[in-house]
């Protein structure tokens, strides 16, 4: 290495502040509606259903004359010039850009006015008349099993016989509610129509996955190359909701194509909140067995998986996200799980942080809780009994996963050190004592990172499968380049939104170069067209720390040994960066034998662990596994039915940190949205399907003042699967927050139903000995 | 079209303007002045908040013609010549921000609160019940607030 990095510390593993900060404190972030990437852009306005089902007819005349207005894209002409957007399984509802004859959800698209400016398509798209025929609703999913639209059986080791000699069998239903992450920005989306070459070119903050960059392409009849998308330097939050933004990259694509000119979208709230994307709404039956002394020996799951009025791509995929981790952190060898998706006449699904996670540990983790309860076991005992030894790792689960490293038993001895919990038990009793209704939470949770692209495929049997191209693996992209004054320059596909890849990449790329980090620019605005990418680029499944990194190293990697080659060619070992970038540019001739002349790296990256499924459905569902152990307490107002969580601690364990500060971040982002998956947010449709959460005042999200002190802390297995040994940390408390704040709840008021959110009427009803609605 | 004239961050401003236009779109899209951003459009998320002579406002919910002869401040007055104020620079040590698109809005709002008085944490957590950060989790706000006031009682005492 060179001297300059000989002497000091790794940059990695420091908590350094951000490259990102001064352009975003200062009001010169770039984020979509900030730039006018493409001259004279016309402006869009979406007209939307006002109905959860109905035949439509649509007159646009009436808005085609209105001043200022170019044309209008209503459902004939996107059924002429496109195709449904495909999906993982084939639900018979194919979904196109707008709706064509039939209107499946309130706030589902029915045409695009495109105007000289905002104000004007506003104004004609109230012209628009659209005729609608009403049709019945289907809203409750549990009624809408009857008729799933897939449903696959899964059973690993012996459920049945594990079950039979169990000593207590507990059945449960649960229900997570759909809910949404709600960045602050909403999507925008830039498109501009090449009639000439019959391609289009679309800005949009989009996060990836670029899975579906290609459903996207698909669904407009384009080559991949011929849809090219790009990012802006910035964008405002995501926390997966902007992975879907996809489908009005078609839809604005066509009113480009349809009207011939530059169609710039920006989403306002309502159109948010109505018709971007929300987290499935899942009920599961849990049956689990349990020995006396609180082993867990059968675990059975019973899923409805509600997806909406559509299944979107990457859609089925939130039930199968997890599916290696459906024995979460115990040892339990006998699982069995009945999946089944269902359409509502609800805005279709998407990724929202945490994927799959809060779905599953809400029914896990509350069956635990009541377990402990039944058998007279202290559910931090009970835990400690179940999880999977240190000794044992790395782990293979039933169902398929790799768990890659850790200590849950240390994490748990951590967090109840943080939590003082035989104190927090008295305080809790003492409470009870003067009458109060108080309890205590914990959650144990494996938070996975990295997807396996085959996971997926586990909604097709082995032997559809095995018809198709095996998918598997998770593989990210990067490329440096250093130009003829020795100037670095990264960029990367990872399409952030707020998580510093900037600023760890270049402490990884300073360690690799032998700099510092203040000489590295990273460019994280995408381009199709120039990034290096792979289709499974993006910001999903925590997939950054483990790699994404591990590409940008790689690349860094590559110049090292090439610089290393030219120094020593040149004899100096200590030549600087920009000797060495001027004799690669200027000088080729004067380069190592066999040397390529320049000073550039394109560097691919994928961990080793992510197989196809095999023959018996097992998967490998995510490369790396973090562990999280939270305990919270409670306080429950016996007249309001107001909770109040007075304590909140969680212990991490997501191997190596990059960046301590940036981790910390991640995990009170993540936990803040757990908070509000348990006491505050769900999307409410009536009767009929009409959104009653359909603006910022009444789809709740908490603020400051809702904010409980958080206990951080963290221990480290690292993982030896990725590059440099971190897992992702930024999904796992919306996981477990949900479920360890309800068991604190239902400690608190004795009632195994607790449902999300704990609203206060909702928990005043389970006081007042109703149950929950 | 009504004429309207105007300071914003220290400059004079003519312009004509449409009476419906939304101060949020003639700051961003007539002027170029993106810093201020656009969340909601009902007033709830706090991300468009702009100092409009004495009070900290939502931009999103007046119209242009309405600050006519009016002083209005916007995130990109905050900093000076020489770098970051306090408060942003606070907002940086503590990694108050994540994606920064709530951040101007939060600190037109804070510098208010702290022009106008000394404020306790539970008044700083109680002002920031105004505005919605959906990445942070606010306590590292809160914690960058803190020190920017302390900051400024330090150089008070000191007689600065």
């Amino acid at each position: 290495m060179t001297p300059m990095s000989a002497s000091s510390e790794p940059w990695v593993g420091r908590p350094l502040q951000r490259f990102e900060d001064d352009a975003l404190l200062r009001g010169e972030g770039r984020f979509l509606d900030d730039l006018s990437p493409v001259a004279h852009s016309y402006h869009a306005a979406v007209v939307r259903s006002q109905l959860a089902h109905a035949r439509i007819e649509v007159d646009a005349s009436a808005a085609l004359d209105a001043p200022g207005v170019i044309g209008v894209l209503v459902g004939a002409d996107v059924m002429a010039l496109s195709r449904p957007f495909p999906a993982g399984i084939d639900s018979g509802v194919p979904q196109y850009a707008t709706a064509i004859d039939t209107v499946r959800y309130v706030g589902e698209p029915i045409a695009v006015v495109v105007a000289r400016d905002r104000y004007l398509a506003e104004d004609a798209a109230e012209l628009v008349d659209v005729d609608y025929d009403q049709l019945d609703a289907v809203l409750d999913p549990v009624a809408a099993a009857a008729h799933p639209v897939h449903e696959r059986d899964f059973a690993y080791g012996d459920v049945a016989t594990a079950m039979a000699q169990a000593d207590l069998v507990l059945r449960q239903t649960f229900h997570v509610p759909r809910f949404t992450c709600t960045p602050v920005e909403c999507y925008a989306v830039v498109a501009d129509w090449d009639a000439t070459a019959g391609r289009l070119t679309t800005w949009a903050n989009f996060q990836g996955p670029f899975t579906l960059h290609g459903v996207a392409a698909a669904a407009l009849g384009l080559k991949g190359d011929h849809l090219r998308l790009l990012t802006p330097p910035d964008s405002g939050g995501s926390f997966g909701v902007k992975s879907s933004v996809f489908a009005y990259i078609v839809l604005m694509g066509l009113a480009s194509r349809h009207l011939g000119v530059p169609v710039t979208w920006i989403e306002d709230r309502l159109e948010h909140l109505a018709s971007s994307a929300a987290a499935t709404g899942r009920t599961t039956e849990v049956e689990a067995g349990f020995t006396t002394d609180g082993r867990l020996i059968a675990l059975r799951y019973d899923a409805i998986e509600d997806v909406g009025a559509y299944v979107r791509a990457p859609e089925p995929a939130t039930l199968y996200r997890m599916h290696g981790s459906l024995s979460g952190a115990y040892t339990v060898p006998n699982v069995a799980v009945r999946n089944r998706v269902v359409l509502t006449n609800t805005q279709p699904s998407g990724l929202n942080r945490g994927f799959g996670g809060p779905q599953l540990y809400f029914g896990l983790e509350r069956t635990m809780a009541i377990a402990a309860r039944r058998l007279g076991i202290d559910p931090a005992e009970l835990a400690r009994r179940n999880l999977i030894p240190a000794e044992a790792m790395p782990y293979r689960t039933p169902s398929g996963a790799l768990y890659d490293s850790g200590d849950y038993a240390a994490c748990l001895d951590h967090a109840l050190e943080l939590a003082d919990y035989a104190a927090l038990r008295t305080q809790v009793e003492m409470a009870r004592a003067d009458g109060r209704l108080a309890g205590i939470g914990l959650a144990c949770i494996v938070e996975p990172s990295i997807s396996n692209m085959g996971y997926i495929t586990l909604a097709q049997t082995a032997d559809e499968r095995a018809l198709t191209l095996p998918k598997s693996g998770n593989a990210e992209g990067a490329s440096i380049s250093i130009n003829p004054l020795g100037g670095i320059t990264v960029r990367l596909a990872t399409t952030p939104q707020g998580q510093g890849h900037r600023t760890v990449c270049a402490q990884v790329v300073a360690d690799t170069l032998g700099c510092t980090p203040d000489d590295i620019t990273v460019l994280s605005e995408m381009d199709t067209a120039s990034v290096p990418w792979t289709v499974a680029s993006g910001s999903y499944s925590s997939r950054f720390s483990g790699v994404a990194v591990g590409a940008v190293q790689a690349a860094a990697l590559k110049l090292r040994a090439k610089i290393d080659a030219i120094r020593a060619h040149a004899g100096d070992d200590a030549l600087s960066l920009r000797r060495v970038a001027g004799m690669a540019h200027w000088n080729p001739e004067g380069l190592p034998a066999g040397e390529e002349p320049g000073l550039s790296a394109v560097a691919f990256w994928a961990p080793p662990t992510l197989d196809p499924p095999d023959d018996e459905d097992r998967i490998a569902s995510s490369a790396s596994h973090g562990f999280i152990v939270d305990i919270c307490a409670v306080d429950v107002d016996r007249e309001t039915g107001e909770v109040r969580v007075l304590d909140y601690i969680t212990v991490h364990d997501a191997g190596r940190l990059l960046n301590p500060l940036l981790a910390d971040g991640q995990v009170m982002g993540g936990f803040t949205h757990g908070l509000a998956a348990a006491l505050y947010e769900r999307h409410v449709y009536d009767e009929w399907g009409n959104l009653m959460t359909a603006s910022l005042v009444d789809y709740l999200t908490p603020t400051a003042p809702d904010i409980p002190a958080l206990t951080i802390g963290h221990l480290s297995s690292p993982s030896p699967v990725t590059a440099l040994g971190a897992k992702g940390i930024g999904e796992g408390n919306t996981m477990s927050a949900p479920v360890c704040v309800a068991n604190a709840v239902a400690d608190a008021i004795a009632r195994d139903d607790v449902e999300l959110p704990l609203t206060p009427p909702r928990v005043w009803q389970l006081l007042n000995g109703q149950g929950a609605t | 079209m009504t004429r309207i004239t105007l300071t914003v961050n220290g400059r004079k401003v003519v312009e004509d303007v449409e009476p419906r236009l939304l101060l949020t779109d003639f700051l961003r899209h007539r002027l170029g002045l993106t810093g201020t951003h656009v969340g909601c459009e009902h007033g709830v998320c706090g991300a468009c908040t702009v100092q409009l002579d004495t009070v900290s406002v939502r931009g999103c919910c007046l119209l242009a013609v309405q600050v006519d002869g009016s002083v209005v401040e916007t995130v990109e007055s905050l900093a000076g010549d020489d770098g970051l104020s306090p408060l942003q620079a606070a907002f940086k040590r503590h990694h108050a921000l994540q994606c920064g698109f709530c951040t101007p809005g939060i600190l037109i709002a804070a510098e208010d609160l702290l022009s106008r008085c000394d404020p306790s944490h539970e008044e700083i957590v109680d002002m920031l019940s105004g505005q919605l950060c959906r990445c942070t989790g606010y306590a590292p706000i809160v914690a960058a607030i803190e020190e920017a006031r302390d900051e400024r009682s330090r150089q008070r005492e000191t007689g600065q």
